[in-house]
């Protein structure tokens, strides 16, 4: 049968096995860490996996989320995820949620699972998990990655600490921006590490990693691992206040310039600078006195596609002759 | 009195290393020793680094010969 080697741990056994198949997860961002996160929690049988992400697959992408494929480019992750995991478990539920998680809807996808892991690639979005789970009472598993280091955390797990008692002063420079790169074993160890935590948890086997955070360095071989402290009064302002947005925005190199922002609200990074106009594509026909007409304009999104698709209905019908595309989109804006 | 140190992410990169070993003054706190090597190092965004003395996060303590300060950003990536 199906989870025979499994079963055979006498930490798993039949009652372990029912226990992940009545379980169900929620897996925030399905990337990196997301992927094979996804994959072995779909192969150990849980029960169901909502996997939730507003992006396409990209040819910079398959360096390290190996569950896609060059055929996939320009899908949807959220429902090319929910297809190959069918592939590979038909018996489990799985949920494609092909959006954003924001502050609005945080709370109620939430409430539909047992636990959340993070496979986000952004700060914003890690302090609204943190608020919505200490608000929705669910555990969370952290992740993280740079370069070639990850940190691994589980947080608001039987009254342990959270993501703000480790982190209570939010970073003023969005990292993630950055174009800093990243080896692609890296979130993929990270990520397996994460779904390793959800079974623990699952299964109330072995040493949860609450209050602890492991730190890893692919190059250097090391691990290494710290004692966070838990910070009540952290836990407690969220209780009172509701979640609290934190909002981080890069800088545009060429500040200098007029800029037309035409990505979604919940695109990251957001950028700061009075000199971008921000209007998602799809408002751009009803906002048409935003953008100036005398000076020049540079249009982007996220790859540079969209821009130059708004650049084209701009022109043609609107007769804007002052809008110059930005090649390779927001990464360009803040990189140069 | 000497403390190691050790330093993750982009904070090793900003000081060129991993780890070193730091003659201190007698009675020094964690808070002065990161303030010390956020001048020192230029160190970014300084204000959300945390310190670990000896493995333990978020403690304000003076250091003591041998103890190991861990120097961690916070970083987001996936």
């Amino acid at each position: 049968m199906r989870y025979d080697r499994q079963i055979k741990l006498n930490e798993v056994g039949i009652s372990g096995q029912e226990k992940l198949l009545n379980a169900s997860v929620l897996i925030v961002g399905v990337g990196g860490l997301g992927c094979p996160a996804a994959q072995y929690l779909a192969g150990a049988g849980i029960g169901k996996i909502g996997l939730m992400d507003y992006d396409k697959v990209t040819i910079t992408n398959l360096h390290r989320q190996i569950l896609y494929t060059e055929s996939d480019l320009e899908k949807s992750k959220a429902l090319v995820a929910k297809e190959k995991l069918q592939g590979l478990n038909s018996e489990i539920e799985l949920i494609a949620i092909e959006e954003a998680l924001t502050i609005e809807n945080a709370e109620n996808h939430f409430r539909q699972y047992d636990l959340i892991l993070d496979g986000t690639d952004n700060f914003e979005t890690k302090y609204l998990i943190n608020d919505a789970c200490i608000l929705t009472g669910k555990i969370w598993v952290y992740a993280s990655v740079y370069k070639n280091e990850g940190q691994l955390s589980v947080f608001n797990y039987r009254e342990g600490p959270s993501y703000r008692c480790l982190f209570p002063k939010t970073t003023r420079q969005n990292i993630s921006c950055e174009a800093t790169g990243v080896l692609g074993v890296v979130p993929g160890i990270l990520g397996i590490l994460q779904a390793a935590e959800v079974l623990k948890i699952i299964l109330g086997v072995g040493n949860v990693f609450s209050g602890k955070l492991k730190l890893v360095n692919i190059f250097s071989g090391t691990e290494q691992i710290l004692n966070i402290q838990k910070k009540q009064e952290e836990i407690d302002k969220i209780r009172k206040q509701g979640i609290i947005p934190v909002s981080i925005a890069c800088e545009v190199k060429d500040a200098g310039k007029t800029y037309l922002d035409v990505r979604e609200a919940f695109e990251q990074p957001k950028v700061k600078s009075e000199n971008v106009i921000h209007i998602p594509f799809g408002d751009l026909q009803n906002r048409l006195n935003e953008i100036p007409k005398k000076e020049g304009v540079l249009v982007f999104c996220q790859s540079g596609k969209r821009s130059l698709a708004a650049i084209e209905l701009l022109q043609k019908d609107f007769g804007f002759d002052n809008l110059k595309n930005v090649e390779g989109g927001i990464e360009t804006i803040i990189n140069g | 009195m000497k403390v190691s140190v050790k330093y993750f992410g982009m904070i090793a990169e900003a000081a060129g290393r991993d780890e070193e070993v730091l003659e201190v003054a007698w009675g020094i706190s964690v808070n002065e020793l990161k303030e010390q090597q956020v001048q020192k190092y230029k160190i970014p965004d300084a204000e959300a680094v945390q310190l670990a003395v000896n493995q333990n996060l978020g403690k304000e303590v003076e250091l003591k010969e041998g103890d190991e300060v861990a120097f961690l950003p916070p970083f987001a990536g996936g």
